[in-house]
Protein backbone atom coordinates (compact mmCIF):
# COMPACT_ATOMS: atom_id res chain seq x y z
CA UNK A 1 0.00 0.00 0.00
CA UNK A 2 1.67 3.16 -1.48
CA UNK A 3 2.33 6.30 1.64
CA UNK A 4 0.28 9.32 0.47
CA UNK A 5 3.39 11.89 -1.39
CA UNK A 6 3.59 15.07 -2.17
CA UNK A 7 3.37 15.33 -6.15
CA UNK A 8 4.51 19.10 -6.15
CA UNK A 9 6.48 21.28 -4.06
CA UNK A 10 4.64 23.73 -2.17
CA UNK A 11 2.68 23.85 1.63
CA UNK A 12 0.21 22.68 2.96
CA UNK A 13 -3.17 24.00 2.82
CA UNK A 14 -5.38 21.50 4.53
CA UNK A 15 -5.57 18.48 5.81
CA UNK A 16 -9.24 15.88 4.82
CA UNK A 17 -8.15 12.71 6.53
CA UNK A 18 -7.93 12.22 10.57
CA UNK A 19 -5.38 9.23 11.59
CA UNK A 20 -7.75 6.21 12.35
CA UNK A 21 -10.48 6.86 8.80
CA UNK A 22 -10.56 4.39 6.66
CA UNK A 23 -10.44 6.38 2.68
CA UNK A 24 -10.49 4.58 -0.39
CA UNK A 25 -8.19 5.27 -3.98
CA UNK A 26 -8.95 8.31 -5.18
CA UNK A 27 -9.90 10.18 -2.30
CA UNK A 28 -8.69 13.51 -1.48
CA UNK A 29 -6.19 13.24 1.49
CA UNK A 30 -4.41 16.97 1.37
CA UNK A 31 -4.89 19.88 -0.60
CA UNK A 32 -0.93 21.47 -1.35
CA UNK A 33 -0.88 25.03 -2.40
CA UNK A 34 2.02 26.22 -4.75
CA UNK A 35 2.38 29.44 -6.63
CA UNK A 36 -1.38 30.75 -5.81
CA UNK A 37 -3.03 27.43 -7.06
CA UNK A 38 -4.65 24.39 -4.76
CA UNK A 39 -3.54 21.05 -5.67
CA UNK A 40 -5.99 18.06 -4.27
CA UNK A 41 -3.70 14.85 -3.24
CA UNK A 42 -5.46 12.08 -4.02
CA UNK A 43 -4.90 8.43 -2.41
CA UNK A 44 -3.50 5.51 -4.84
CA UNK A 45 -5.01 3.06 -2.86
CA UNK A 46 -7.46 2.92 0.04
CA UNK A 47 -6.39 1.76 3.75
CA UNK A 48 -6.81 3.32 7.17
CA UNK A 49 -4.72 6.83 8.03
CA UNK A 50 -2.02 5.27 10.15
CA UNK A 51 -0.19 8.68 10.67
CA UNK A 52 0.04 11.91 9.36
CA UNK A 53 3.68 13.49 9.13
CA UNK A 54 2.71 16.81 8.14
CA UNK A 55 0.80 19.98 9.39
CA UNK A 56 -0.98 22.68 7.61
CA UNK A 57 1.17 25.80 7.03
CA UNK A 58 4.10 23.28 6.67
CA UNK A 59 6.09 23.63 3.23
CA UNK A 60 6.74 19.86 1.89
CA UNK A 61 8.69 18.75 -1.35
CA UNK A 62 7.72 17.13 -4.35
CA UNK A 63 8.02 13.26 -2.96
CA UNK A 64 7.85 13.96 0.62
CA UNK A 65 5.47 11.45 2.38
CA UNK A 66 2.58 13.34 3.52
CA UNK A 67 0.32 10.47 5.25
CA UNK A 68 1.11 6.87 6.01
CA UNK A 69 -1.46 4.36 4.95
CA UNK A 70 -1.83 1.50 7.17
CA UNK B 1 8.07 64.85 -10.27
CA UNK B 2 8.28 62.78 -7.58
CA UNK B 3 12.46 62.60 -6.08
CA UNK B 4 11.83 58.67 -4.79
CA UNK B 5 9.45 55.94 -5.11
CA UNK B 6 8.86 52.66 -2.97
CA UNK B 7 7.52 50.13 -5.26
CA UNK B 8 4.80 47.63 -3.25
CA UNK B 9 5.71 44.36 -5.53
CA UNK B 10 8.33 41.73 -6.60
CA UNK B 11 9.88 40.01 -9.80
CA UNK B 12 9.65 41.18 -12.56
CA UNK B 13 7.19 44.47 -12.31
CA UNK B 14 9.39 45.59 -9.77
CA UNK B 15 12.49 45.77 -11.76
CA UNK B 16 10.68 47.50 -14.54
CA UNK B 17 8.99 50.06 -12.80
CA UNK B 18 12.25 50.56 -11.18
CA UNK B 19 14.20 51.49 -14.25
CA UNK B 20 11.56 53.50 -15.51
CA UNK B 21 11.66 55.71 -12.43
CA UNK B 22 15.21 55.61 -12.33
CA UNK B 23 15.09 57.18 -16.17
CA UNK B 24 13.22 59.71 -14.37
CA UNK B 25 15.45 60.41 -11.61
CA UNK B 26 13.96 59.06 -8.81
CA UNK B 27 15.56 57.02 -5.97
CA UNK B 28 14.17 53.23 -5.93
CA UNK B 29 12.86 51.87 -2.74
CA UNK B 30 12.09 48.06 -3.20
CA UNK B 31 10.72 45.72 -0.36
CA UNK B 32 10.91 42.32 -0.13
CA UNK B 33 10.01 39.33 1.86
CA UNK B 34 12.19 36.74 3.79
CA UNK B 35 12.06 34.27 0.66
CA UNK B 36 13.14 37.09 -1.96
CA UNK B 37 16.22 39.21 -0.37
CA UNK B 38 18.46 38.48 -2.77
CA UNK B 39 16.29 38.44 -6.05
CA UNK B 40 17.49 41.13 -8.72
CA UNK B 41 14.58 43.40 -7.83
CA UNK B 42 15.99 43.81 -4.21
CA UNK B 43 19.96 43.59 -5.74
CA UNK B 44 18.80 47.08 -7.65
CA UNK B 45 17.19 49.03 -6.24
CA UNK B 46 19.11 52.21 -3.86
CA UNK B 47 17.40 50.59 -0.82
CA UNK B 48 15.69 47.65 -0.11
CA UNK B 49 13.25 46.97 2.99
CA UNK B 50 12.36 43.88 4.85
CA UNK B 51 8.87 44.10 4.94
CA UNK B 52 7.89 40.34 6.43
CA UNK B 53 8.12 36.49 5.94
CA UNK B 54 7.48 34.66 3.06
CA UNK B 55 3.64 33.99 2.87
CA UNK B 56 2.41 37.08 0.59
CA UNK B 57 -0.52 38.37 3.28
CA UNK B 58 2.36 38.26 5.70
CA UNK B 59 4.39 40.89 3.73
CA UNK B 60 2.84 42.38 -0.16
CA UNK B 61 -0.09 42.53 1.36
CA UNK B 62 0.43 43.63 4.86
CA UNK B 63 -0.64 47.36 4.15
CA UNK B 64 0.79 48.49 7.51
CA UNK B 65 4.60 47.08 6.58
CA UNK B 66 3.93 48.70 3.07
CA UNK B 67 3.42 52.20 4.83
CA UNK B 68 5.97 51.91 7.45
CA UNK B 69 8.69 50.96 5.17
CA UNK B 70 7.71 54.39 2.89
CA UNK B 71 7.94 56.29 6.24
CA UNK B 72 11.07 55.62 7.39
CA UNK B 73 12.62 55.76 3.32
CA UNK B 74 11.16 59.36 3.00
CA UNK B 75 9.61 57.95 -0.02
CA UNK B 76 7.01 60.72 -2.07
CA UNK B 77 5.15 58.05 -3.60
CA UNK B 78 3.99 54.28 -4.34
CA UNK B 79 4.07 52.43 -7.17
CA UNK B 80 2.00 49.25 -6.54
CA UNK B 81 2.75 47.47 -9.66
CA UNK B 82 0.09 45.00 -10.75
CA UNK B 83 -1.73 41.96 -8.49
CA UNK B 84 -1.19 42.01 -4.91
CA UNK B 85 -2.29 45.71 -3.17
CA UNK B 86 -2.87 47.45 -6.92
CA UNK B 87 -6.45 47.22 -6.55
CA UNK B 88 -6.96 47.81 -2.74
CA UNK B 89 -9.20 50.66 -2.58
CA UNK B 90 -8.23 50.88 1.72
CA UNK B 91 -4.09 50.43 1.08
CA UNK B 92 -5.00 53.84 -1.92
CA UNK B 93 -6.53 55.34 0.81
CA UNK B 94 -4.13 54.38 3.90
CA UNK B 95 -1.30 55.75 1.36
CA UNK B 96 -2.82 59.25 0.61
CA UNK B 97 -3.41 59.92 4.17
CA UNK B 98 -0.27 59.21 4.94
CA UNK B 99 0.62 62.13 2.76
CA UNK B 100 2.40 59.72 0.18
CA UNK B 101 1.01 59.95 -3.32
CA UNK B 102 -0.32 56.24 -4.79
CA UNK B 103 0.72 55.94 -7.93
CA UNK B 104 -2.85 54.58 -9.54
CA UNK B 105 -5.96 55.84 -9.88
CA UNK B 106 -8.12 56.98 -6.79
CA UNK B 107 -9.43 55.52 -4.17
CA UNK B 108 -13.15 56.15 -5.87
CA UNK B 109 -12.78 55.02 -9.14
CA UNK B 110 -11.09 51.39 -7.62
CA UNK B 111 -14.13 50.83 -5.23
CA UNK B 112 -16.26 51.64 -8.06
CA UNK B 113 -15.03 49.01 -10.39
CA UNK B 114 -13.70 46.48 -7.80
CA UNK B 115 -17.32 45.36 -7.05
CA UNK B 116 -18.19 43.59 -10.44
CA UNK B 117 -21.79 43.81 -10.53
CA UNK B 118 -21.61 47.60 -9.34
CA UNK B 119 -19.13 47.79 -11.98
CA UNK B 120 -21.69 45.90 -14.64
CA UNK B 121 -24.56 48.69 -13.91
CA UNK B 122 -22.35 51.33 -14.09
CA UNK B 123 -21.07 50.65 -17.50
CA UNK B 124 -24.59 49.40 -19.08
CA UNK B 125 -26.22 52.82 -18.05
CA UNK B 126 -23.13 54.66 -19.65
CA UNK B 127 -24.42 52.97 -22.45
CA UNK B 128 -21.69 49.66 -22.83
CA UNK B 129 -22.62 46.51 -24.23
CA UNK B 130 -22.70 44.22 -21.28
CA UNK B 131 -22.81 40.18 -21.02
CA UNK B 132 -26.66 39.02 -20.09
CA UNK B 133 -26.88 38.55 -16.50
CA UNK B 134 -27.95 38.72 -13.32
CA UNK B 135 -28.76 42.62 -12.38
CA UNK B 136 -26.62 43.14 -9.04
CA UNK B 137 -25.46 40.18 -6.54
CA UNK B 138 -27.97 37.19 -6.34
CA UNK B 139 -28.74 36.73 -3.17
CA UNK B 140 -29.70 32.79 -2.43
CA UNK B 141 -29.71 29.42 -4.32
CA UNK B 142 -34.01 30.07 -5.08
CA UNK B 143 -33.04 33.64 -7.00
CA UNK B 144 -29.84 32.42 -8.72
CA UNK B 145 -31.87 28.77 -10.13
CA UNK B 146 -34.57 32.14 -11.53
CA UNK B 147 -32.02 34.47 -12.62
CA UNK B 148 -30.27 31.56 -14.98
CA UNK B 149 -33.36 30.49 -16.42
CA UNK B 150 -34.10 34.31 -17.67
CA UNK B 151 -29.91 34.88 -18.99
CA UNK B 152 -29.96 30.80 -20.32
CA UNK B 153 -27.67 28.06 -19.41
CA UNK B 154 -24.86 27.55 -19.81
CA UNK B 155 -23.75 30.04 -16.79
CA UNK B 156 -21.01 31.56 -14.89
CA UNK B 157 -21.20 31.79 -11.58
CA UNK B 158 -18.84 34.99 -10.48
CA UNK B 159 -17.50 36.37 -6.71
CA UNK B 160 -18.47 39.78 -6.67
CA UNK B 161 -14.81 41.43 -5.27
CA UNK B 162 -12.70 37.84 -7.36
CA UNK B 163 -10.20 38.10 -9.96
CA UNK B 164 -7.58 36.15 -11.51
CA UNK B 165 -9.91 33.38 -11.95
CA UNK B 166 -10.95 32.35 -8.42
CA UNK B 167 -14.26 31.73 -7.57
CA UNK B 168 -15.77 31.50 -10.96
CA UNK B 169 -17.73 27.97 -12.20
CA UNK B 170 -19.86 26.80 -14.88
CA UNK B 171 -22.88 25.74 -14.86
CA UNK B 172 -25.16 23.81 -18.12
CA UNK B 173 -27.97 22.37 -16.18
CA UNK B 174 -29.65 23.21 -12.70
CA UNK B 175 -27.91 20.59 -10.38
CA UNK B 176 -24.55 21.87 -11.52
CA UNK B 177 -25.72 25.30 -10.50
CA UNK B 178 -26.86 24.43 -7.07
CA UNK B 179 -23.20 22.63 -6.93
CA UNK B 180 -20.98 26.16 -8.68
CA UNK B 181 -23.25 28.70 -6.49
CA UNK B 182 -22.67 27.10 -3.18
CA UNK B 183 -18.75 26.63 -4.24
CA UNK B 184 -18.65 30.57 -5.36
CA UNK B 185 -20.44 31.69 -2.06
CA UNK B 186 -17.59 29.85 0.20
CA UNK B 187 -14.80 31.20 -1.97
CA UNK B 188 -16.85 34.68 -2.16
CA UNK B 189 -16.05 34.49 1.68
CA UNK B 190 -12.65 32.67 2.33
CA UNK B 191 -10.96 34.64 -0.16
CA UNK B 192 -12.30 38.35 -0.53
CA UNK B 193 -14.50 38.57 2.87
CA UNK B 194 -17.55 38.78 1.03
CA UNK B 195 -20.91 36.64 0.54
CA UNK B 196 -21.84 38.32 -3.26
CA UNK B 197 -22.30 36.11 -5.86
CA UNK B 198 -23.47 37.09 -9.55
CA UNK B 199 -24.44 35.16 -12.27
CA UNK B 200 -23.83 35.82 -16.52
CA UNK B 201 -23.87 34.04 -19.48
CA UNK B 202 -21.31 31.74 -20.38
CA UNK B 203 -19.58 31.66 -23.88
CA UNK B 204 -17.88 28.04 -24.85
CA UNK B 205 -15.48 29.97 -27.07
CA UNK B 206 -15.23 33.58 -26.45
CA UNK B 207 -12.01 35.91 -27.71
CA UNK B 208 -10.67 37.94 -24.93
CA UNK B 209 -9.62 41.21 -25.87
CA UNK B 210 -9.43 44.50 -23.94
CA UNK B 211 -8.48 48.19 -24.35
CA UNK B 212 -5.41 49.98 -22.70
CA UNK B 213 -6.58 53.69 -21.11
CA UNK B 214 -5.00 56.76 -20.22
CA UNK B 215 -6.42 59.29 -18.67
CA UNK B 216 -5.18 62.41 -16.42
CA UNK B 217 -6.76 63.89 -13.03
CA UNK B 218 -7.97 67.18 -15.14
CA UNK B 219 -10.67 64.87 -16.96
CA UNK B 220 -8.50 64.09 -20.44
CA UNK B 221 -8.91 60.18 -20.99
CA UNK B 222 -7.81 58.20 -24.12
CA UNK B 223 -7.94 54.89 -25.12
CA UNK B 224 -4.24 53.49 -26.34
CA UNK B 225 -5.70 50.66 -28.54
CA UNK B 226 -6.50 46.83 -27.95
CA UNK B 227 -4.53 43.87 -26.95
CA UNK B 228 -5.89 40.01 -27.35
CA UNK B 229 -5.38 37.70 -24.96
CA UNK B 230 -7.24 34.83 -25.87
CA UNK B 231 -4.76 32.53 -25.29
CA UNK B 232 -5.62 31.52 -21.09
CA UNK B 233 -5.11 28.37 -18.56
CA UNK B 234 -6.93 28.37 -15.10
CA UNK B 235 -8.68 31.64 -16.73
CA UNK B 236 -5.53 33.12 -16.84
CA UNK B 237 -3.17 34.34 -19.71
CA UNK B 238 -0.50 32.79 -21.08
CA UNK B 239 0.06 34.83 -24.40
CA UNK B 240 -1.43 38.13 -25.30
CA UNK B 241 -0.54 40.46 -28.38
CA UNK B 242 -1.18 43.76 -29.47
CA UNK B 243 -3.38 44.05 -32.12
CA UNK B 244 -5.70 41.38 -32.07
CA UNK B 245 -5.96 39.22 -35.12
CA UNK B 246 -9.89 40.06 -35.05
CA UNK B 247 -9.10 43.41 -36.83
CA UNK B 248 -5.60 43.10 -38.57
CA UNK B 249 -5.26 44.03 -42.30
CA UNK B 250 -8.60 46.67 -41.46
CA UNK B 251 -10.68 43.94 -40.79
CA UNK B 252 -14.00 44.22 -38.62
CA UNK B 253 -13.36 48.32 -38.53
CA UNK B 254 -17.10 48.75 -37.37
CA UNK B 255 -17.02 46.79 -34.48
CA UNK B 256 -13.33 47.58 -33.33
CA UNK B 257 -14.52 51.00 -33.12
CA UNK B 258 -17.90 49.97 -31.03
CA UNK B 259 -14.96 48.22 -28.90
CA UNK B 260 -13.05 51.08 -28.54
CA UNK B 261 -15.73 54.04 -28.22
CA UNK B 262 -17.05 51.63 -25.10
CA UNK B 263 -13.87 51.29 -23.30
CA UNK B 264 -13.43 54.87 -23.59
CA UNK B 265 -17.20 55.47 -22.41
CA UNK B 266 -16.74 53.13 -19.29
CA UNK B 267 -13.46 54.43 -18.05
CA UNK B 268 -15.26 58.11 -18.15
CA UNK B 269 -18.01 56.15 -16.12
CA UNK B 270 -15.74 54.89 -13.77
CA UNK B 271 -14.21 58.32 -13.25
CA UNK B 272 -11.13 56.73 -13.72
CA UNK B 273 -7.83 58.74 -14.09
CA UNK B 274 -4.45 56.92 -14.81
CA UNK B 275 -3.45 53.63 -16.80
CA UNK B 276 -6.36 51.40 -16.47
CA UNK B 277 -7.63 48.62 -18.78
CA UNK B 278 -11.20 47.71 -19.95
CA UNK B 279 -11.81 43.76 -20.58
CA UNK B 280 -14.13 42.45 -23.25
CA UNK B 281 -15.44 39.18 -24.42
CA UNK B 282 -15.88 38.93 -27.89
CA UNK B 283 -18.42 36.03 -29.10
CA UNK B 284 -20.13 35.65 -32.86
CA UNK B 285 -19.54 39.12 -33.73
CA UNK B 286 -20.51 41.32 -30.86
CA UNK B 287 -18.32 42.70 -27.70
CA UNK B 288 -18.83 42.67 -24.10
CA UNK B 289 -17.93 44.32 -21.36
CA UNK B 290 -16.56 42.00 -18.54
CA UNK B 291 -14.68 44.46 -16.17
CA UNK B 292 -12.24 47.27 -15.80
CA UNK B 293 -8.53 46.40 -14.37
CA UNK B 294 -7.34 49.76 -12.00
CA UNK B 295 -3.96 49.08 -12.41
CA UNK B 296 -1.14 48.21 -14.92
CA UNK B 297 -1.81 45.05 -16.69
CA UNK B 298 0.79 42.10 -16.41
CA UNK B 299 1.07 42.75 -20.46
CA UNK B 300 0.86 46.37 -21.36
CA UNK B 301 4.62 45.86 -23.14
CA UNK B 302 2.71 44.89 -25.99
CA UNK B 303 0.91 47.91 -26.24
CA UNK B 304 4.14 49.92 -25.34
CA UNK B 305 6.09 48.70 -28.20
CA UNK B 306 3.24 49.24 -30.85
CA UNK B 307 2.64 52.41 -29.84
CA UNK B 308 5.39 54.19 -28.46
CA UNK B 309 3.13 55.29 -25.92
CA UNK B 310 5.59 54.70 -22.04
CA UNK B 311 2.51 53.74 -19.99
CA UNK B 312 4.72 53.37 -16.67
CA UNK B 313 5.80 56.69 -16.96
CA UNK B 314 2.54 58.13 -17.76
CA UNK B 315 1.30 56.56 -14.82
CA UNK B 316 4.09 58.49 -12.93
CA UNK B 317 3.34 61.78 -14.85
CA UNK B 318 -0.14 61.84 -13.98
CA UNK B 319 0.00 60.51 -10.47
CA UNK B 320 2.57 63.93 -10.19
CA UNK B 321 -0.77 66.11 -11.39
CA UNK B 322 0.66 66.38 -14.52
CA UNK B 323 -1.49 66.68 -17.65
CA UNK B 324 -1.86 63.95 -20.52
CA UNK B 325 -0.22 65.81 -23.29
CA UNK B 326 -0.92 63.13 -25.29
CA UNK B 327 -4.84 63.19 -28.09
CA UNK B 328 -6.08 60.52 -28.68
CA UNK B 329 -4.82 61.27 -33.07
CA UNK B 330 -1.78 60.59 -31.61
CA UNK B 331 -2.46 56.85 -31.06
CA UNK B 332 -1.53 54.99 -34.03
CA UNK B 333 0.07 51.56 -33.82
CA UNK B 334 3.48 50.58 -35.59
CA UNK B 335 4.00 46.64 -36.20
CA UNK B 336 3.11 43.97 -33.85
CA UNK B 337 3.61 42.82 -30.80
CA UNK B 338 3.51 39.48 -28.43
CA UNK B 339 4.20 38.53 -24.74
CA UNK B 340 4.69 34.93 -23.93
CA UNK B 341 4.52 34.35 -20.10
CA UNK B 342 7.02 31.87 -19.05
CA UNK B 343 5.37 30.27 -15.88
CA UNK B 344 7.32 27.96 -13.77
CA UNK B 345 4.84 24.55 -14.61
CA UNK B 346 4.96 21.70 -16.32
CA UNK B 347 3.44 22.79 -19.88
CA UNK B 348 1.26 19.86 -20.14
CA UNK B 349 -0.51 19.68 -16.81
CA UNK B 350 0.02 23.18 -15.67
CA UNK B 351 1.48 21.91 -12.33
CA UNK B 352 3.25 24.42 -10.84
CA UNK B 353 7.07 23.80 -10.41
CA UNK B 354 9.07 25.50 -8.33
CA UNK B 355 12.85 25.01 -7.88
CA UNK B 356 16.20 26.38 -8.56
CA UNK B 357 17.14 28.11 -11.66
CA UNK B 358 20.25 26.02 -12.70
CA UNK B 359 20.32 27.01 -15.93
CA UNK B 360 18.33 30.38 -17.35
CA UNK B 361 19.36 31.79 -20.65
CA UNK B 362 17.27 34.00 -22.36
CA UNK B 363 17.24 34.52 -26.28
CA UNK B 364 18.20 37.95 -27.53
CA UNK B 365 18.20 39.23 -31.39
CA UNK B 366 16.06 42.32 -32.88
CA UNK B 367 12.77 42.92 -31.54
CA UNK B 368 13.46 40.76 -28.37
CA UNK B 369 12.83 42.08 -25.21
CA UNK B 370 12.67 40.18 -21.83
CA UNK B 371 11.20 41.31 -18.75
CA UNK B 372 12.65 38.43 -16.21
CA UNK B 373 11.80 38.35 -12.27
CA UNK B 374 14.81 36.04 -11.70
CA UNK B 375 18.73 35.32 -12.82
CA UNK B 376 20.53 31.99 -13.42
CA UNK B 377 21.13 30.59 -10.15
CA UNK B 378 18.11 32.24 -8.36
CA UNK B 379 15.80 30.16 -6.54
CA UNK B 380 11.59 30.41 -7.59
CA UNK B 381 10.08 29.69 -4.59
CA UNK B 382 6.24 28.35 -4.39
CA UNK B 383 4.87 31.25 -2.21
CA UNK B 384 4.06 33.44 -5.02
CA UNK B 385 2.47 32.95 -8.87
CA UNK B 386 4.55 31.20 -11.52
CA UNK B 387 5.49 33.77 -13.72
CA UNK B 388 9.62 34.07 -14.05
CA UNK B 389 9.61 36.31 -16.97
CA UNK B 390 7.70 37.27 -19.76
CA UNK B 391 9.57 37.37 -23.50
CA UNK B 392 8.24 40.18 -25.32
CA UNK B 393 8.64 39.85 -29.16
CA UNK B 394 7.91 42.56 -31.93
CA UNK B 395 7.99 42.87 -35.55
CA UNK B 396 7.02 44.66 -38.75
CA UNK B 397 3.48 42.63 -38.78
CA UNK B 398 2.76 39.55 -37.53
CA UNK B 399 4.00 37.26 -39.71
CA UNK B 400 7.44 38.84 -38.77
CA UNK B 401 6.47 38.69 -34.90
CA UNK B 402 5.97 35.32 -35.04
CA UNK B 403 8.54 34.73 -37.36
CA UNK B 404 11.14 35.80 -34.53
CA UNK B 405 9.11 34.39 -31.58
CA UNK B 406 9.71 30.88 -32.95
CA UNK B 407 13.63 31.89 -33.11
CA UNK B 408 13.66 33.27 -29.74
CA UNK B 409 11.66 30.22 -28.25
CA UNK B 410 13.98 28.00 -29.51
CA UNK B 411 17.32 29.20 -28.61
CA UNK B 412 15.39 29.72 -24.85
CA UNK B 413 17.32 27.58 -22.01
CA UNK B 414 15.86 27.19 -18.81
CA UNK B 415 16.76 24.07 -17.07
CA UNK B 416 16.46 23.56 -13.11
CA UNK B 417 12.52 23.67 -13.18
CA UNK B 418 9.78 23.04 -15.52
CA UNK B 419 9.13 25.68 -17.52
CA UNK B 420 5.96 26.60 -20.34
CA UNK B 421 8.58 27.47 -23.32
CA UNK B 422 7.72 24.06 -25.03
CA UNK B 423 4.21 25.01 -24.50
CA UNK B 424 4.80 28.12 -26.12
CA UNK B 425 6.65 26.61 -29.06
CA UNK B 426 3.65 24.49 -29.81
CA UNK B 427 1.55 27.41 -29.93
CA UNK B 428 3.30 29.38 -32.53
CA UNK B 429 3.46 26.56 -34.29
CA UNK B 430 0.21 25.74 -34.46
CA UNK B 431 -1.89 26.28 -37.62
CA UNK B 432 -4.49 28.10 -35.91
CA UNK B 433 -2.29 30.54 -33.73
CA UNK B 434 -0.45 30.94 -37.49
CA UNK B 435 -3.98 32.25 -38.81
CA UNK B 436 -5.39 33.98 -35.76
CA UNK B 437 -8.11 31.88 -34.87
CA UNK B 438 -7.79 32.45 -31.07
CA UNK B 439 -10.42 31.66 -28.17
CA UNK B 440 -10.07 31.33 -24.48
CA UNK B 441 -10.70 27.05 -24.95
CA UNK B 442 -7.40 27.20 -27.52
CA UNK B 443 -5.14 25.40 -25.17
CA UNK B 444 -7.58 22.75 -23.97
CA UNK B 445 -7.54 21.96 -27.60
CA UNK B 446 -3.98 22.67 -28.40
CA UNK B 447 -1.50 22.42 -25.06
CA UNK B 448 -1.51 18.53 -25.42
CA UNK B 449 1.82 17.76 -27.80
Amino acid sequence: MADVTAHITGTVWKIEVKVGQAISAGDTVVILESMKMEMPVEAQDGGTVKEIRVKEAQAVNEGDVLVVLG
Amino acid sequence: MFKSVLIANRGEIARRVGKVAREMGMRVVAVHSEADATLPFVKEADEAVCIGPAPAKDSYLNHAALLEAAKKTRADCIHPGYGFVSESADFAKAVTDAGIVFVGPPPEAMQRMKDKSQARALAAAAGVPIVPGSEGVVSDLTAALEQAERIGYPVLCKAAGGGGGIGMAVANTQAELEKAFRASVDRARSAFGREGVYLERYFAAPRHIEVQILGDTKGHTLHVLERECSIQRRHQKVVEEAGSPLFLEGKNPGLRQKLLDSALKAAKAFGYANAGTVEFLYSDGEVYFIEMNARLQVEHPVTELTTGVDLIGWQFRIAAGEALTLGQEEIRRRGHALEFRIYAEDPVKFFPSPGKLARFSPPAGEGVRLDAGYAEGDTVTPYYDPMIAKLIVSGTDRADALCRSMGALDAFVIEGLKSNVPLHRRIVASEAFQKGELDTRFLERHAKP
